[in-house]
């Protein structure tokens, strides 16, 4: 490895999104055994992006032509290859978004790159870094190695690396002209967004997930209440979402999104392998479930064997309380 | 219109798995393979197509996979593909989804397409690389994750995945399309169809017969599984046994709060 490492920052409603922190402070050491530059490639303006990017260490700020919204993917895509060629980049992380999930192959290939997705781990060791990730649903976990010399495009599970404290850097801003020249033969001609939650899913440090115990889908506002007064985002099972109780959005697990809050609290989700690969690598997971032998119960940290409609108001009351006396 | 989908045979969602004495793959023996239930999505988006538009559509499959992936292929015909290519050599027995995606647009310059369609991801390495590679490979526009596709005779509009909802895509064709679940409920096909799938021709291509150097499809190949292994298991859990459920519910907010240290 001799090249930068580039962390494509990402936003959300003018944010930086919680990732970007992880992947920039835990490829910090990194960079610097390597001897090499740790860079943040941001997309336009970004309010606050000196402050933020420093604390986080960084050392070059890549700073894009933001791309007009109604041009598809490919155009960011042909952006970030050409930062990565211009740069000799080895790495180019991304946290494990749609947006990643739809430009970092496409990079990849343009780079000759290997392209790893929904790393939970990682290893940096003599041979290079070794990148863990969850395969076949979750039911069995990979280590994945790129040759040194090839350029390796990452995208990382959100909260899985955690932050690390790192020095506060200075870091110098480089406006890139990186505008892609090929035509570009596909554009956005419209954007739907659902209902703007609270928090995003994937970054959430809490989620509330119902399923099937939930038995009809007004049982979502004993979860929404409970998320709420966790501050939390709102999960589902697989059989929530396909008995039309909540939106797809929602959905955790194998086919729905693969998250890694600090708490976790499954209600009336029994924890089938297939939801237990999207969440189970939360920190503490609660369940919730009448039945004390479903799987979810067996690999819970806490469990309450009872009626989530009794026990779901109740916690919601009790964290309210807590949170109101400190 | 040339349809093109890019199938993969995958171990059964149900199938209980071992790690084989390699330390880096799976024991076959034993494991129900399937298709890839993404795959099935994008198989019968392909089959409506052709139902839908004019008669000269076609209906193509492609796998690149061993002789058993040959069952995947049967699956796609039954439900209506009119013809089915596998590929396969032993140069690519540990190769990673830049070879497939080599090899996928190397078949997909010989038979031609004006779409390809393809599964999100497979659910065994759930990466969603071939596709995009593909794309890429072949110089077209692609859309991610889709959910509802409107096909014209010179371009498609496809629903795409992003944060939070979804983006109407509209691309000009040839074009790479990834299925998401919702797009639609594939067809069990009828047992008439089974039996004529099974008499249907597959061709079977290596890579000399693709013209593609095996040295180079290996040399392509950037990444590599160095190690398989069990997920950590959990340590045992605590059951909040109570009088009521708000003293349970008390009881566990506190053991968050002070123990779990998560409120």
């Amino acid at each position: 490895m001799s090249g930068d490492v580039l962390v494509f920052c990402e936003t959300r409603n003018g944010v930086f999104r919680s990732f970007c922190g992880e992947l920039l402070t835990q490829f910090r050491p990194i960079a610097e055994q390597e001897h090499v530059t740790l860079g943040a490639v941001v997309v336009g303006e970004v309010p606050g992006w000196e402050s933020q990017l420093s604390a986080w260490g960084a050392d070059t700020v890549y700073r894009l032509e933001p791309i007009p919204p109604e041009v598809g993917p490919e155009a960011l895509a042909d952006q970030l290859t050409n930062l990565v060629q211009a740069m000799e980049a080895s790495f180019l992380l991304f946290g494990n978004s749609p947006l990643a999930r739809t430009v970092a192959p496409r990079v990849s290939e343009q780079i000759a790159g290997a392209f790893v997705a929904d790393c939970t781990g990682l290893a940096f060791g003599d041979k290079g870094p070794i990148f863990r990730r969850p395969v076949f649903g979750g039911k069995l976990v990979a280590d994945v190695a790129a040759p040194r010399d090839a350029v390796t495009v990452a995208t990382f599970r959100p909260n899985a690396l955690g932050a690390r404290e790192v020095a506060v850097s200075t870091p110098i801003l480089h406006t890139i002209d990186a505008t892609p020249d090929g035509d570009i033969r596909s554009k956005v001609v419209e954007t739907v967004v659902h209902a703007a939650e609270r928090v995003s899913l994937q970054e959430a440090e809490t989620i509330v997930a119902g399923g099937r115990g939930l038995s009809a889908a007004s049982g979502f506002s004993v979860i929404e209440d409970l998320a709420e007064a966790l501050g939390g985002a709102v999960g589902a099972s697989r059989v929530a979402v396909d008995s039309g109780w909540i939106s797809l959005e929602h959905q955790v697990g194998q086919t729905g999104k693969a998250v890694s809050p600090n708490l976790y609290i499954a209600c009336g989700i029994s924890g089938a392998v297939q939801h237990f690969a999207g969440m189970g690598s939360a920190r503490v997971i609660v369940a919730i479930n009448k039945d004390p032998n479903c799987p979810m119960c067996e690999k819970a940290d806490y469990t309450i064997v009872g009626d989530l409609y009794e026990v779901a108001p109740a916690l919601a009351e009790e964290i309210r309380r807590i949170r109101v006396e400190g | 219109m040339r349809v093109l989908v890019c199938v993969k045979q995958v171990p059964d969602t149900e199938a209980k798995l071992m790690i084989s004495g390699d330390g880096v793959s799976i024991a076959e023996r034993d494991v129900k393979f399937i298709v890839n239930p993404y795959d099935e999505i994008a198989i019968e988006e392909a089959v409506r197509i052709k139902e839908q538009s004019s008669p000269d559509t076609t209906v193509s499959l492609v796998t690149v996979g061993p002789p058993r992936a040959d069952d995947a292929l049967r699956v796609g015909l039954a439900m209506g593909a009119d013809s089915a290519t596998r590929v396969w050599d032993a140069a690519l027995e540990r190769t990673d989804g830049a070879a497939v995606a080599r090899v996928l647009a190397a078949v997909a310059q010989e038979v031609g397409f004006d779409l390809i369609l393809c599964g999100r991801v497979s659910i065994d390495d759930a990466l969603g690389e071939v596709p995009l590679r593909l794309a890429a490979r072949l110089g077209v526009p692609h859309a991610n994750a889709v959910t509802k596709l409107v096909v014209e005779a010179q371009h498609v509009n496809a629903s795409a995945e992003i944060e939070g909802g979804t983006a109407v895509v509209e691309m000009d064709l040839p074009a790479v399309v990834t299925v998401q679940r919702g797009l639609n409920e594939p067809r069990y096909p009828a047992i008439p169809a089974i039996m004529r799938a099974r008499r249907m021709p597959i061709e079977v291509l290596d890579l000399e017969r693709l013209g593609i150097d095996p040295d180079v499809v290996v040399a392509s190949s950037r990444s590599r599984v160095v190690g398989l292994s069990e997920p950590p298991g959990r340590g045992a859990g605590r059951i909040i046994e109570a009088e009521t459920p708000q003293l349970a519910a008390r009881q566990l907010a506190l053991l968050l709060r002070d123990e779990a240290k998560v409120l």
